[in-house]
């Protein structure tokens, strides 16, 4: 049997853990083997972090087995796990930014004589680390000044560097951009011919497909399915989180566009002054806003909200001139946007849903300043009952709720004010598969009543599925328009890198 | 919030009549009274500051402001000027205080620790120098004595000194604009997250300005209650450290300084207590050169015990979910 096989590297075997009103897992197996990615997929609550975490020691499960060389472990805490050379790279990368890659590399374990810090050792030894991960930095360079991609990089060499023979990577791409990706790929396909073994977590399939050598499939927290190599693609592994179909999973009935609602003429953007930016969208379209990361897209929705204000240019809504300095003068003109980062930007997490529901709409419904408690109470029930957001109650604080259902409050808060444009920023990032489709459908449902969608996504598969049209960005311009006739993955990629390659796009 | 103010007013109680069992005459009139006084003297500056702490700030000038205001008084006074002219003028002076505080913190973005430590020495420095750093009087202002520190008979024997009925009208309006006006819901807002609130339309750069003005009019009001009270000011040493009582009473109080929270009638309470701390080691023939050991221990203590609860109900929260 494949379960015993001496390369077994790692083994978890009929794993259950309980929460507080949740079973997360309900007898979860996996197998991982030498010289092996494994991806595991799910929808979020599906149990994957839940997984990751009891295999790196984070938490301990309530039954069953983990072996790790096919011996029986305990993995009580990080550092047992770690000993066992099992290592988990987070979302969120655990480096000190202010510290050099030698520091970070070896933080806790410094080699040295009582309390004295052997700088050449660590030289060396992290120089070493970093060539495995194809990293050229001095090992004196601050962590802190280093792009996104090359910390994460940093953070398998840390890895590495204790000894770790299992990596578990947790959506390691979600803030990389395309040329990062392709090294952290190639990185990874390294290390795995090295022999050891990686268990890789991601949203996108596109990247499983690319990578893994077997997919392991979760849904509320049991296994659903397994797939080899030849058998991974993305309709498959749709089918196995959802249980249904992809074809019914964009929502999107185009209708005949009405009259122009924003209207942006040789609009400049502080992110790229030198670069203006001349569109329109209509009432009832929805259009993407597609490119590379790095290619302006969020800066442009920002400026065109007033978070940071244009450098010239012009913005019509409806036809009238909008001075906009500030979201408050945005939101004057009609327009809402749910930015990209969520938890930061569009939500004030410890207050409670009927708090961030009705937010931007407080100041519509005051009576001489004081607050209308009933008329927050219906904003707020709407948002929930229209939406179908999962919450016990409206004075849960917003941060207990999982992150579809957080989205959907963001949504929820500027659809109360009936807003002509919605501006979305990654509107389906980190969420699952069950409320992007929610959301999707929502998209649909505004522009048939008349709404205009300008959506910005990284996902190819969401811009296909959505967009009547797509604006193109690359380096900060508008490289080109697609309308839906003409959209094809190869035409967009061609626009989004500059019309000079076929290299990828980010998805 | 609510289990934090029935805390502090358990620890009121328990101070309150353990003193009255040891020591009688901690409950005669004049005593109480004195009680009442001082302790809604540090309410009216411990509310403002929770305005400022609830922004996620922090203001450390609040001594020397009331230092400043009061030294000005009485040197306005003393030159024969007109008294209410003399009155607004050291409020509009506080308010213009709080104005640059607010402006030097959102349009400069400087700190509000640095700008305020700055003023903390500042106004001081000013205050010595008008008043060639000569102590003052107030004397032969009876109106004026009697607006900012008569009393008002309830009984025969008991009378409610002038600063309750300011504090009474402050904390009224305090708590009608942070627990039922759009402002005070975003002044939470962005405290909690400041970022979110700006994207969500809010002026969080004025209300933000408004929170330092209103700390700063409330600290210039107390001044000149405390002026009055005093009946004369040491411009080098009145109102010395009442920032840090008072920021002290809004942490008992329920204030974090993370921001996004903070309750009127907590603040209350917990300046109450400080003062209350104050007279007990009087009354109870401690030795007051104990006073700041008592009053810092006992504060430590509070938010000690206040974090403590939190997590067991926190954990118990989890537990009976669990069942």
């Amino acid at each position: 049997m494949a379960d015993v096989a001496p390369t077994a590297l790692l083994q978890a075997r009929q794993l259950t853990k309980q929460f507080p009103g949740v079973r997360a897992l309900r007898g979860v197996s996996l197998t991982l083997h030498r010289g092996e990615v494994l991806a595991v997929i799910g929808e979020t609550g599906a149990g994957k972090s839940t997984l990751m975490k009891i295999l790196a020691g984070v938490q301990s499960p309530d039954s069953g087995e983990i072996l790790v060389g096919g011996k029986p472990v305990r993995l009580p805490s990080v550092r047992a796990a770690q000993r066992l050379g099992i290592a988990l790279i987070h979302q969120e990368l655990n480096l000190a930014d202010n510290l050099d890659i030698g520091a970070n590399l070896f933080l806790g374990r410094e080699p040295g004589r009582g309390g004295w810090i052997d700088h050449a050792s660590i030289r060396a030894g992290a120089r070493e680390q970093l060539d495995r991960v194809g990293l050229k930095e001095s090992p004196d360079t601050l962590v802190g000044t280093l792009p996104i991609g090359r910390q994460q990089l940093v953070e398998i060499a840390k890895a590495l560097s204790s000894q770790a023979r299992i990596l578990i990577m947790d959506e390691p791409t979600s803030s990389l951009s395309r040329h990062e990706t392709d090294t952290l790929f190639h990185v990874v396909r390294d290390l795995r011919s090295q022999g050891l073994g990686v268990i890789y977590i991601s949203h996108r399939l596109g990247e499983v497909k690319a990578l893994a050598d077997r997919v392991v499939v979760l849904r509320d927290g049991e296994n659903a399915g397994e797939m080899d190599r030849a058998a991974i693609v993305p309709e498959a592994m749709v089918r196995l989180m959802v249980g249904r179909d992809l074809s019914q999973f964009y929502v999107r009935q185009p209708q005949q566009p009405g009259d122009v609602v924003l209207e942006v003429d040789r609009l400049r953007t502080p992110a790229h002054p030198g670069r203006e930016l001349s569109f329109q969208v209509r009432a009832g379209e929805v259009v993407a806003l597609a490119g590379l990361v790095g290619a302006g897209r969020t800066e442009l929705l920002q400026t065109l909200f007033g978070i940071t204000p244009a450098l010239g240019g012009q913005v019509r809504v409806r036809g009238r001139v909008q001075r906009l300095r500030n979201a408050s003068d945005a939101i004057g003109a009609g327009m809402a946007l749910a930015p990209e980062d969520r938890k930061q930007h569009g939500l004030v997490l410890p207050m409670s849903v009927r708090e961030n529901a009705s937010l931007p709409s407080l100041r519509r419904d005051q009576r001489r300043g004081l607050l209308n408690r009933a008329a927050e109470e219906l904003v707020a029930r709407r948002t929930v009952d229209q939406l179908g957001v999962k919450t016990p109650g409206l004075d849960q604080a917003v941060q207990n709720l999982s992150g579809g259902n957080q989205q959907k409050i963001v949504l929820g808060k500027w659809l109360a004010l009936d807003p002509h444009l919605l501006l979305l920023d990654e509107p389906t990032r980190g969420i699952d598969v069950g409320a992007k489709r929610e959301i999707y459908r929502l998209m649909d449902g505004l522009a048939a009543r008349g709404v205009a969608v300008l959506f910005a996504s990284s996902e190819m598969e969401e811009v296909l599925g959505m967009a009547d049209r797509v604006l193109v960005m690359h380096e900060g311009r508008l490289a080109g328009e697609l309308p839906r006739a003409r959209l094809t993955e190869e035409a967009l990629m061609q626009l989004a890198t500059g019309g000079a390659s076929d290299s990828g796009f980010t998805a | 919030m609510k289990k934090n103010i029935l805390g502090i007013m358990a620890l009121f109680a328990v101070v309150f009549l353990f003193t009255a069992l040891k020591n009688d005459s901690f409950l005669n009139a004049y005593n109480l009274q004195n009680l009442i006084k001082w302790s809604c003297l540090y309410g009216l500056i411990g509310l403002g500051v929770s305005f400022v702490i609830i922004t996620g700030g922090i203001d450390l000038s609040i001594g020397s402001v009331i230092g400043l205001v009061a030294s000005l008084l009485a040197l306005l006074l003393s030159k024969g000027r007109d008294p209410s002219t003399c009155i607004a003028l050291v409020l509009a002076l506080s308010a213009g205080i709080g104005l640059m505080h607010g402006l030097l913190i959102t349009k400069v973005k400087l700190q509000p620790f640095v700008v305020t430590l700055c003023g903390l020495l500042f106004y001081r420095g000013i205050a010595r120098y008008i008043t060639d750093n000569q102590s003052m009087g107030f004397s032969g202002h009876d109106t004026l004595d009697s607006i900012f520190s008569g009393k008002v008979a309830v009984s025969s024997q008991f009378a409610l000194p002038a600063p309750f009925f300011y504090l009474v009208v402050v904390a009224v309006v305090a708590a009608l604009f942070l627990n039922r006006t759009v402002w005070g819901r975003y002044l939470f807002a962005l405290g909690n997250n400041e970022t979110a609130a700006r994207y969500s339309g809010i002026d969080t750069d004025s209300l933000k300005i408004l929170a330092y003005v209103a700390c700063s009019l409330l600290t210039g009001l107390a001044g000149v209650l405390f002026a009055f009270e005093l009946n004369s000011v040491q411009p080098a040493s009145t109102g010395e450290f009442y920032e840090l009582y008072t920021i002290a009473a809004a942490v008992l109080g329920g204030c974090s300084l993370r921001g996004g929270e903070g309750s009127v009638l907590g603040v209350i309470i917990a300046a109450a207590v400080i003062r209350l701390l104050y007279n007990s080691i009087n009354m109870l023939g401690i030795s007051t050169h104990l006073e700041y050991a008592i009053i810092g221990a006992v504060i430590l203590a509070g938010v000690t015990v206040d974090e403590l609860v939190k997590r067991y109900a926190a954990a118990r929260r989890t537990r009976q979910q669990a069942e």
